[in-house]
């Protein structure tokens, strides 16, 4: 039987909120206008609620029918193979029509928002829980018949407008279906809701994918891939500036670039003696590296610790945090990030919860140890701090004790918090100093364990408590069979859940896997994580 | 205030005989019913029923034109005993309702008006939330017509055969004194198509006729030995009076072709997907033209024997596409065929999947496997090109639920697709809550907490991940019940107001106080049946035409006898809500302690204020709006935030600082500064990355001058920070 004219099948793939169903209602108005007869429907039920809903079309030349004096029969939801455009208002919504097999190489127009709007999973991760979106592209590349693809939220958004109106432009450009441009234009006009917005984000969308794809911004985070950022040079570096540059120099070519970024922090976190003590130790473990054949490695050692001990010496403490939330840069990126027009009047409001533990740590080590260990005195303290703070920095007052805070630069070699950090790190060396010669890929792990040490309060507690138990093991890891793959697991067991559980795991697994020998993990190590 | 008005679409109501509606499945529905001049509508919301009910309210007016009254009820037993209108009088009355969920909880009044029978016609209108992005597969409604004994009615899912179902639904009722059930795939509800109008018909006898002459018939009452007879009733007459009156009226269709040896017969729903995976066989054209004969059953209950029989009648093999389980028309058809001596051969669910969704790509692997045992010759067709496109083997499995029918080749992309759960909106009321829950839980360690139905059950899911078991829509609390162990561990049940006037407050607040059950029952008030689309309830707050609200919660449990009771109105106050919580699960207290969490739902806010404040902006009256934003030098990437709120405003981005390997925290321009992010950083003692910018639109001369001041000093000050950078750049 001949199956004849066949209908034109569309299926956008949206997000609750993001004007799926006016993208529809468009397209239908954009076909019964213009000689189609058209159906659409969708599954919206609690999808509407952040989920992913997909909306189906179908539209049937007017005059066949009419010849025949029959409806066609149309179908409720897409068929696998079997449909023309796939509209996706969110790049890994692509890839769920891809790997769906909606998208097909004989007929597909795919228009995809190259945008991320990511899960709760990839957020809620510990550490980087992004999923890698650049196989969509390429599948999409390989899948589709022709592929429209460019960041539209931004589009959107810089027309000032929503996502639908780009959706419909990039649509348009792309000439899947068999109507003018004007025809939707008029479609939207008939709408009658925020024509003019969407007009116009309509009109710059159609130019774009006339022009053609653009790449997205790489979303996954390399660790190790370090790209140096864009400045202006400096004319005249000051005398102690250059001269820490002078030794960044002498340190593997591969290493420079992120020990110059080392040294910014360390100035821009104290001073330039401080950025030398930063220099002392990566010089330190850099020829260690040198000596035990780190340039097989690409002194792979050297930079991860450039990396890593640059965060670590960078701490955040309260004068940290004062520091930067006071800076001019900080005010013009907020005023950025909530997209204030130049006419308003923004205030700022900060949320600090100081409790007794941050306040001893930028006393002076004594008094702040006096504080801890004095139960009464750090249950009177404790009494005035249950309560978070609310700090408007935008005010006189607000911003001038915050700046005070900052200026306590001058005296943080002597906090509590300094002498505890500065002891944790040299630990952390130590161990890398002692393993380099044995083991360079486990040394290597253990530079990358600083990951876990970071947030404030609890959440930094946890991470440090992690790290010592793993640093704690390596004595006993040191003797298992590849000990750098042990230290690898454990760190991203570590990372894995926010009780500890996993991590409490492993580490038990590998008790249990070398139950002989004398180092075993104690019971009481594990209880602690 | 529903979620999505029909204001606009609900004027098309009036369209008269001739004219070529457009629009949406339910509404074609609502059209239909005054088209056969129903006397009175009623119905609860749930998807995708719940458009239906927002369609009717809002054409309140075209209704009270017509004489036709119309009601939101309190829930689908309401809804079903409302029928009972139509036992004594010829009133025809129409009800609609979200299935199987509603089904069962109308079953108790189903099965006395199905026993007694009806004079007027009685309709009752279920969507099928069944297949993707369904919350309800586990049943089918096609077991309660079965053992209730009412008709079941499954129109082909194209306007014009669902508006003539609507009609012909309630002939059928009265042609047999039964009720009439028509069921509507989710799909169908929102289908966007068109038919031919005629004219809307005032119902012949008014509600207020009836009631002026009361009439009654002893013997459709449903008390013994009424009942007996009933029973004898529906077999030798009513059964047989449906059979008649749909063969007679043609409501099932047959679809010759010219192989004619074979032939399919479906379910009515599921005619467009059939037609489309025979098309893709090279065995059907797009207008349904199908070499193939097809028997469409529109009405799936009862079955027609002689209609069956003859369309078998020298055929050597038909498949039954059943979609569902169990498989209640296959084993009725076997029985058909065998009394009646017929050798066709009847193919199913053995060709395809028991359970899940047919899909088209499912049809078509069902029929493949259909035809390569009985007419092979059929499948040599060049368009025949999906290969890898098999049926389901013939027991249950749950890998049928998944797509087996994509091309290996982009199958493993899905690896990289995330899953994307439903969860609380940007700013929803509820969010805190579960904070608040969860931060308890910290210090007082996990305990059995009992979830309900509604935006609250998204609790279930990352990041809260709190929550047992849901028993069904107001259940929470009954489904803690067992729980009643002296001195334990309390449990903590959760409802929603919308559970809790549905039948909450008896099964769940009155049976604890009963059973001095000592336990903590949460009430989640948003002020509306939210998960369902916004719809009010007796305790919404805002004043509604034809509706009387504003009733509290907290009197009515009151009333049933709670003792310990908190009212909290205002759940974004993360430090009160973990103090109450505390307080609830300590006390010494005995007996259910009851908090009543109150918040206006987001959207519905949202949608109301959104508007004023664009008016307010464009008239340039000074306007303050709050949002959250995070520092991303002072944020390390660790999250903890984000585990504690889910909020979809609150995301990350690729760190901006070229050391750190993990992404930021940022909060997008979506954010509606409803606070939670600032309540969470001080109370779980997070980070001091969060910050609330007010940003002031239309400034006026004070804003300006005391900006202009700030800003100067301000300035000043960092200024001399610069400096310190500066002499010091790298």
């Amino acid at each position: 039987m001949s199956t004849g004219t066949r209908p034109i099948t569309v299926a956008i793939l949206a997000m609750g909120g993001q004007g799926g169903g006016v993208l529809s209602d468009w397209i239908v108005d954009l076909a019964e206008h213009n000689g189609y007869l058209a159906q659409a429907t969708s599954v919206p039920g609690v999808a509407q609620r952040t989920g992913a809903t997909i909306y189906y079309l179908e539209m049937f030349p007017e005059a066949d029918a009419k010849q025949r004096g029959r409806d066609p029969v149309l179908a409720l939801m897409p068929m696998e193979g079997d449909v023309d455009v796939v509209i996706a208002a969110e790049l890994m919504e692509a890839g769920r029509a891809i790997s769906r097999g909606m998208v097909t190489s004989d007929r597909t127009s795919l228009i995809a928002s190259t945008h991320r709007d990511y899960a709760i999973g990839e957020k809620m991760a510990l550490g980087d829980g992004l999923l890698d979106h650049t196989r969509v592209i390429e599948a999409g590349e390989e899948a589709a018949r022709h592929f429209v693809y460019f960041d539209m939220a931004a589009l959107a958004e810089s027309e000032g407008s929503v996502i639908s109106s780009v959706l419909f432009g990039a649509l348009a450009g792309a000439k899947a279906l068999p109507f003018p441009r004007k025809a939707y234009e008029d479609a939207i006009r008939r709408s009658g809701i925020g024509v003019e917005a969407s007009l116009k984000a309509f009109s710059a969308s159609y130019d774009k994918a006339c022009k053609g794809s653009e790449q997205p911004v790489s979303g996954k985070g390399e660790v190790g891939h370090y790209v140096p950022p864009q400045g202006n040079a400096v004319q005249k570096h000051h005398p102690a500036v250059a001269a820490l540059l002078d030794r960044v120099r002498r340190l593997p070519s591969s290493v420079q670039d992120l020990a110059v970024e080392g040294v910014r922090r360390q100035i821009d976190y104290q001073d330039p003696e401080y950025a030398g003590l930063y220099l002392d130790r990566l010089e330190s473990v850099s020829q260690l590296d040198r000596r035990y054949g780190g340039e097989a490695h690409g002194y792979e050692l050297s930079r991860e610790t450039a990396r890593y001990l640059a965060l670590w010496m960078a701490y955040e403490d309260t004068i940290r945090v004062a520091d930067l939330k006071t800076r001019s840069t900080r005010f013009q990126r907020f005023r950025n990030e909530v997209q204030a027009k130049d006419d308003q009047v923004v205030h700022v409001t900060e949320f600090m919860h100081p409790r007794v533990e941050e306040i001893c740590d930028t006393l002076p080590a004594v008094l702040g140890q006096w504080i801890l260990d004095t139960g009464w005195v750090r249950g009177l303290i404790g009494r005035f701090t249950t309560k978070g703070r609310l700090m408007r920095t935008s005010t006189a007052l607000g911003f001038s004790i915050l700046f005070v805070t900052a200026r306590l630069r001058r005296w943080r070699r002597g906090t509590l918090r300094y002498r505890a950090e500065q002891a944790r790190i040299d630990e952390w060396l130590a161990h890398v100093h002692d393993l380099v010669p044995v083991d360079y890929s486990l040394a290597l792990e253990v530079v990358r364990c600083q990951r876990l040490v970071k947030g404030y309060g609890d959440t930094f507690e946890r991470g440090l408590r992690s790290l010592q138990l793993i640093l704690a093991e390596l004595k006993q890891i040191k003797h298992c069979e590849q000990p750098a793959a042990i230290v690898d697991r454990l760190r991203e067991a570590a990372l894995a859940d926010e009780g500890g559980d996993n991590l409490r795991r492993e580490l038990a697994k590998l008790k249990k896997d070398s139950s002989a020998g004398p180092a075993a993990i104690s019971p009481e190590g594990l209880a602690h994580v | 205030m529903a979620e999505r008005s029909f204001v606009n679409e609900v004027k098309k109501l009036r369209s008269g005989a001739g004219e070529e509606f457009h629009g949406e499945g339910i509404l074609a529905v609502t059209k239909a019913l005054l088209q056969s001049g129903v006397a009175y509508v009623g119905g609860y919301q749930g998807a995708p029923i719940s458009h239906l009910l927002d369609v009717l309210n809002d054409a309140n007016d075209i209704l009270e034109e017509l004489g036709v009254h119309f009601e939101s009820s309190s829930g689908e037993a309401t809804a079903a005993a409302s029928l009972a209108a139509s036992v004594n009088y010829p009133l025809r009355g129409a009800v609609a309702w979200k299935s199987t969920v509603g089904t069962n909880v109308a079953s108790d009044a189903l099965a006395n008006l199905a026993s007694g029978g009806v004079m007027g016609g009685a309709l009752i209108v279920v969507g099928e939330d069944y297949g993707e992005g369904s919350s309800i597969m586990q049943e089918r409604t096609h077991a309660f017509a079965m053992k209730s004994q009412f008709w079941l009615l499954d129109p082909r899912p194209n306007l014009t055969s669902i508006v003539e179902m609507v009609e012909k639904g309630f002939e059928l009722s009265e042609a047999s004194s039964t009720p009439v059930m028509l069921q509507l795939r989710i799909r169908a509800c929102h289908v966007h198509g068109k038919f031919i109008a005629k004219d809307n018909q005032r119902p012949p006898l008014s509600l207020r006729d009836a009631l002026d002459r009361p009439d009654r018939d002893t013997g459709r009452i449903v008390l013994p030995p009424a009942t007996f007879v009933h029973e004898k009733e529906k077999v030798e007459n009513r059964w047989p009076a449906a059979q008649e009156f749909i063969r007679k009226h043609g409501l099932n269709e047959v679809f010759d072709g010219t192989e004619d040896n074979i032939g399919l017969i479906l379910q009515g729903g599921l005619y467009n997907s059939v037609i489309r995976a025979l098309e893709k066989l090279g065995l059907a054209d797009s207008y349904g033209e199908c070499s193939i004969p097809m028997y469409v059953l529109n009405v799936t209950y009862p079955l027609v024997d002689d209609e069956v029989r003859k369309f078998c009648t020298n055929k050597r093999a038909v498949l039954l596409i059943e979609e569902g389980q169990p498989d209640f028309l296959e084993q009725a058809l076997h029985s058909i065929l065998r009394k009646g001596d017929l050798q066709t051969r009847l193919f199913g669910k053995d060709v395809l999947p028991m359970a899940g969704e047919y899909t088209a790509a499912t049809l078509m692997g069902g029929m493949k496997k259909f035809l390569g045992s009985t007419a092979p010759h059929l499948l040599s067709q060049p368009e025949d090109r999906l290969e890898g496109v098999e049926a389901q083997p013939l027991t249950f499995k749950p890998e049928a639920w998944e797509d087996s029918s994509s091309p290996a080749k982009f199958e493993a992309l899905s690896e990289v697709v995330p899953a994307r759960p439903p969860g609380f909106c940007t700013g929803c009321p509820e969010r805190p809550i579960f904070t608040a829950m969860k931060l308890v839980e910290k210090d007082l360690g996990p305990r059995h907490v009992s979830a309900d139905i509604g935006c609250h059950l998204f609790s279930i899911l990352p990041p809260f991940n709190i929550g047992h078991t849901t028993m069904g829509y107001g259940l929470g609390g009954a489904g803690a019940t067992a729980f009643n162990v002296p001195d334990a561990r309390r449990t903590i049940s959760v409802m929603g107001d919308g559970g809790f006037w549905h039948n909450g407050l008896t099964t769940g607040v009155t049976n604890a106080i009963f059973n001095e059950y000592d336990s903590v029952l949460l009430i989640i008030d948003n002020g509306y049946s939210a998960a369902t689309g916004g719809q009010d309830i007796p305790s919404s707050h805002a004043s509604v035409p034809h509706r009387n609200t504003g009733h509290s919660i907290e009197e009515a449990v009151r009333g049933v006898g709670a003792k310990w009771v908190r009212t909290l109105t205002n759940t974004y106050d993360l430090a009160g809500m973990q103090k109450t919580l505390r307080e609830a699960l300590t006390t010494e207290e005995k007996g259910p302690k009851i908090i009543i969490a109150q918040s206006e739902c987001m959207l519905n806010l949202e949608r109301r204020e959104k508007p004023k404040r664009r008016e307010r902006l464009k008239k340039g009256t000074r306007v303050v709006q709050n949002r959250f934003g995070v520092d991303s030098d002072t944020c390390t990437g660790d999250k903890a935030c984000i585990r504690l709120s889910g909020c979809p405003s609150l995301s990350v981005k690729p760190n901006p600082d070229p050391l750190r390997p993990d992404p930021v925290t940022y909060v997008k321009n979506s954010c509606v500064g409803c606070g939670l992010c600032g309540e969470v950083a001080h109370a779980a003692v997070l980070c001091p990355s969060f910050y609330r910018a007010q940003i002031v639109s239309n400034p006026n001369w004070k804003d300006q001058f005391v900006a202009r001041w700030r800003g100067k000093f301000i300035g000043a000050l960092q200024r001399l920070s610069e400096r310190r950078l500066a002499k010091y750049a790298v």
